[in-house]
């Protein structure tokens, strides 16, 4: 690869900076004795302590996964904090009661967090390492009838909802990754919407990882009732440390008949540097359930950042001619290792899912697409379309593609398409011997490869992906 | 006599550490067509991708002039913007990126350099639309894919359709000829002249005299091992058609003996 290709990838990650705040953090270690101190600290009802102690039961007896194709030292999950909050007073009664550090440091970031200042028509969470710092527009969600809030509170003010849905598209037991989480989640968002509502803004958690020791283990929950509809948009970010940190998300998604959830993902956590040191392991379990008939889910993931990325946002397609959607675009650069894809699983009828996946690598990174599309025995008439394209940059990374098909149903339609393509040295000639200079053309390149991604995109999010992607680019082509 | 575009003294330039051009001399005006021919290797693509400005070749003696400055000291981008075109002999595909963005694109970034006007999509599609008659190329082209699935024959019309979008000052050609049916062949050299003034000048390479019964070269030049060895006129074409290369390289070693 070419001077030119590389300086175009490697521009400094902006976001990673550390803020100065004094946090309130439990010990290092994992036993039931920090089970019981994390539930504590946020006065938990008694089911919810029990939920987490079955979970940490059962992840003891599990194996770390093997399959996906990472590779990284053992992770000691005893050398870990597992809560650490900023310290603040009790209830904060507005947004003006934030700690103004905190606030400088979203502000940096480019999230809203003033009411007055945001982003026209954007309601937002703000998970600062292990807890939520604030939620905007709540009052205004509320007039109808719309819950959007952080997990704990949900707890706290909706405890039936949360005890109803809570595992049920992601038991406990899922896999380790889920089960640890599941024992030790510490908060994150909470969407509930009413029947026959159409969620008046756009809903949007913003993640920062601050703490170098503690993991991230947060719990999203989103409930869509029938006839409802909601879009829902996550950031993420995390300062730049030369040690890993430990990223183990739960997102569990319910639509109900003809509710529809849209749900976009912008993931831009620390990558680690050009050597593969530092960066956050980003094991993620993101599920759907569409309950209902004619109900629809869709993922759309734009993913960036991470030294390792192990994620399948999954659709269950229970209810008849109910649809599920996995738009991704993966990029790695460096050193960064993605293994990303979906599970689609068929099983009431005329049921459909659309999978289109774009893996860009470049460095020497390892960038992998895993999908399963299962159709059930009950699956009549489904059907499932896949296209899988890899563009790699420079000739020292590597794409792969891991499709699993499954059919047991007869009438069921499955259909796969993948591509490979190369942006070398003679393509960016190309577009140079036309005048055209390296970022221009690498964004070009970028913009054509993932436009259907990039399409289903909320337009402010669209704009931003496409910039991110450039930023990450920056270097590597020449 | 028009002024002088490129001058090329004593060229030496070598790829992955191999010397290709081994003291390489031309002198092109305004107004002129000059046709290089030669056997396979003989240098004539290193030639042409090196004055475009391709990061592969590494120049080791002589100078490139290009209306009277170090065109070498340019890059790509900046040959590319002063007027200089290469026509490819492969063209790349470049997948994803719709041909109508990319020759827009770089239509408005060569306009800017130049002081003229950047078009939005609507005004350019005029534009181009005007352009597509010169090589009759479909529209259709215009939303796939930059070469992606083009046919031989449609990359090359590709290629024109750049030159006449750019409007370059200095042309190269590569083997734009190669591919063409006859048809095609006939129309896009159609295209070449009518691009043709007395401000600006075309280099074509090409095995084929054929080409030169279309576009009509003042000068033909024969080049043999990363240099040119002979050069004539349009009948030289002709003569090398009828008797290979063989004799020129006789009558090359003959001088070198004497
Ligand atoms: N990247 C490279 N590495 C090594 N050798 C190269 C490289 N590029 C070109 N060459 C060699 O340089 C010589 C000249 O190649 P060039 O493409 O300029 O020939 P040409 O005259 O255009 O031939 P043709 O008529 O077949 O198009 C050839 O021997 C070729 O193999
Ligand atoms: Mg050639």
């Amino acid at each position: 690869m070419s001077a030119t290709l590389d300086s175009l990838i490697n521009r400094p990650y902006t976001a990673g900076f550390v803020t100065p705040v004094e946090s309130d953090s439990a010990p290092k270690g994992l036993s039931e004795d920090t089970i019981r101190l994390i539930s504590a600290k946020k006065n938990e009802p008694e089911w919810l302590l029990e939920f987490r102690l079955k979970a940490h039961k059962h992840w003891l007896t599990l194996q770390e996964p093997q399959w996906a194709s990472v590779h990284h030292p053992k992770i000691d999950f005893q050398d870990m904090v597992y809560y650490s909050a900023p310290k603040t007073k009790k209830k904060l009664a507005s947004m003006d009661e934030v700690d103004p550090e905190l606030l400088r440091t979203f502000e940096k970031l480019g999230v809203p967090m003033h009411e007055r200042k945001t982003l026209a028509n954007v309601a937002v969470d703000v998970i600062f390492d292990s807890v939520s710092v604030a939620t905007t527009y709540k009052k205004k969600l509320a007039e109808v009838g719309v819950i959007f809030c952080s997990f704990s509170e949900a707890v706290q003010e909706h405890p039936e909802l949360v005890k109803k849905y809570l595992g049920s598209v992601v038991p406990q037991g899922d896999n380790y990754y889920a089960a640890l989480n599941s024992a030790v989640f510490t908060d994150g968002s909470f969407c509930y919407i009413p029947k026959n509502t159409r969620c008046p803004m756009e809903l949007s958690t913003y993640f920062r990882i601050n703490n170098q020791e503690s993991g991230q283990f947060e719990r999203t929950l989103i409930i869509a009732e029938e006839g409802s509809h909601v879009s829902y948009l996550e950031g993420c970010t995390a300062p730049r440390f030369d040690t890993n940190q430990l990223h183990a998300a739960v997102v569990e998604l319910v639509a109900l008949d003809n509710a529809e959830i849209k749900y976009s993902t912008v993931q831009n956590w620390y990558a680690g540097d050009e050597n593969g040191v530092g960066g956050i392991y980003n094991f993620v379990t993101k599920r759907g359930m569409c309950r209902g008939v004619n109900s629809k889910i869709s993922w759309t993931q734009v993913e960036t950042g991470s030294a390792i990325t192990w994620k399948y946002p999954s659709c269950v397609l229970l209810g008849d001619n109910s649809i599920g959607e996995f738009y991704s675009v993966a990029l790695t650069n460096h050193r960064q290792q993605a293994d990303t894809g979906t599970k689609m699983i068929h099983i009431g009828k005329n049921t459909k899912s659309r999978i289109v996946s774009k893996g860009i690598s470049a460095g020497e990174s390892s960038n992998s697409y895993r999908g399963l599309v299962r159709m059930t025995p009950t699956a009549h008439g489904a059907r499932n379309h896949s296209q899988c394209d890899s563009l790699l940059i420079g000739s020292r990374c590597e794409a792969n593609t891991f499709p699993y098909i499954e059919v047991r149903n007869p009438s069921a339609r499955v259909e796969h398409e993948a591509t490979t393509s190369k942006i070398g040295e003679d393509q960016m000639f190309y577009f140079s011997s036309r005048g055209i200079g390296s970022e221009e053309a690498v964004s070009m390149i970028i913009n054509g490869f993932c436009k259907d991604v990039f399409m289903q995109l909320p337009m402010e999010f669209a704009v931003e992906a496409t910039q991110l992607l450039g930023l990450k680019l920056e270097g590597s082509v020449g | 006599m028009g002024k002088i575009l490129l001058e090329v003294r004593n060229l030496h330039a070598t790829v992955a550490g191999v010397e290709i051009l081994k003291g390489f001399d031309l002198t092109v005006r305004a107004g002129e067509v000059h046709a290089i021919m030669g056997p396979n290797g003989s240098g004539k693509s290193t030639f042409s991708k090196l004055l475009a400005g391709h990061p592969a070749y590494t120049v080791t003696g002589g100078e490139v002039l290009y209306q009277g400055e170090n065109l070498l000291a340019l890059s790509a981008e900046e040959r590319s913007r002063a007027g200089v075109f290469l026509a490819f002999q492969y063209p790349v595909e470049i997948p994803g990126v719709s041909n109508a963005s990319f020759l827009r694109l770089a239509y408005n970034t060569v306009q800017k350099q130049r002081g003229g006007e950047e078009l939005d999509p609507l005004e350019f599609d005029d534009l181009v639309r005007e352009k597509l008659k010169l090589v009759e190329m479909e529209a259709s082209f215009l939303e796939r894919s930059v070469n992606e699935g083009f046919s031989g024959g449609e990359k090359k019309r590709n290629e024109i359709l750049q030159m006449a979008l750019l409007e370059p000052t200095l042309a190269v050609l590569d083997e734009t000829d190669s591919g063409l049916d006859i048809d095609a062949l006939r129309i896009v050299a159609g295209g070449v002249n009518k691009l043709l003034n007395p401000g600006n000048a075309v280099i074509l390479v090409t095995h084929y005299q054929r080409l030169l019964n279309y576009i009509t070269p003042q000068f033909v030049h024969v080049m043999e091992d990363g240099r040119i060895v002979k050069t004539g006129g349009k009948e030289l074409a002709l003569e090398l058609e009828e008797r290979g290369y063989d004799w020129v390289r006789e009558e090359q070693a003959a001088r070198q003996l004497a």
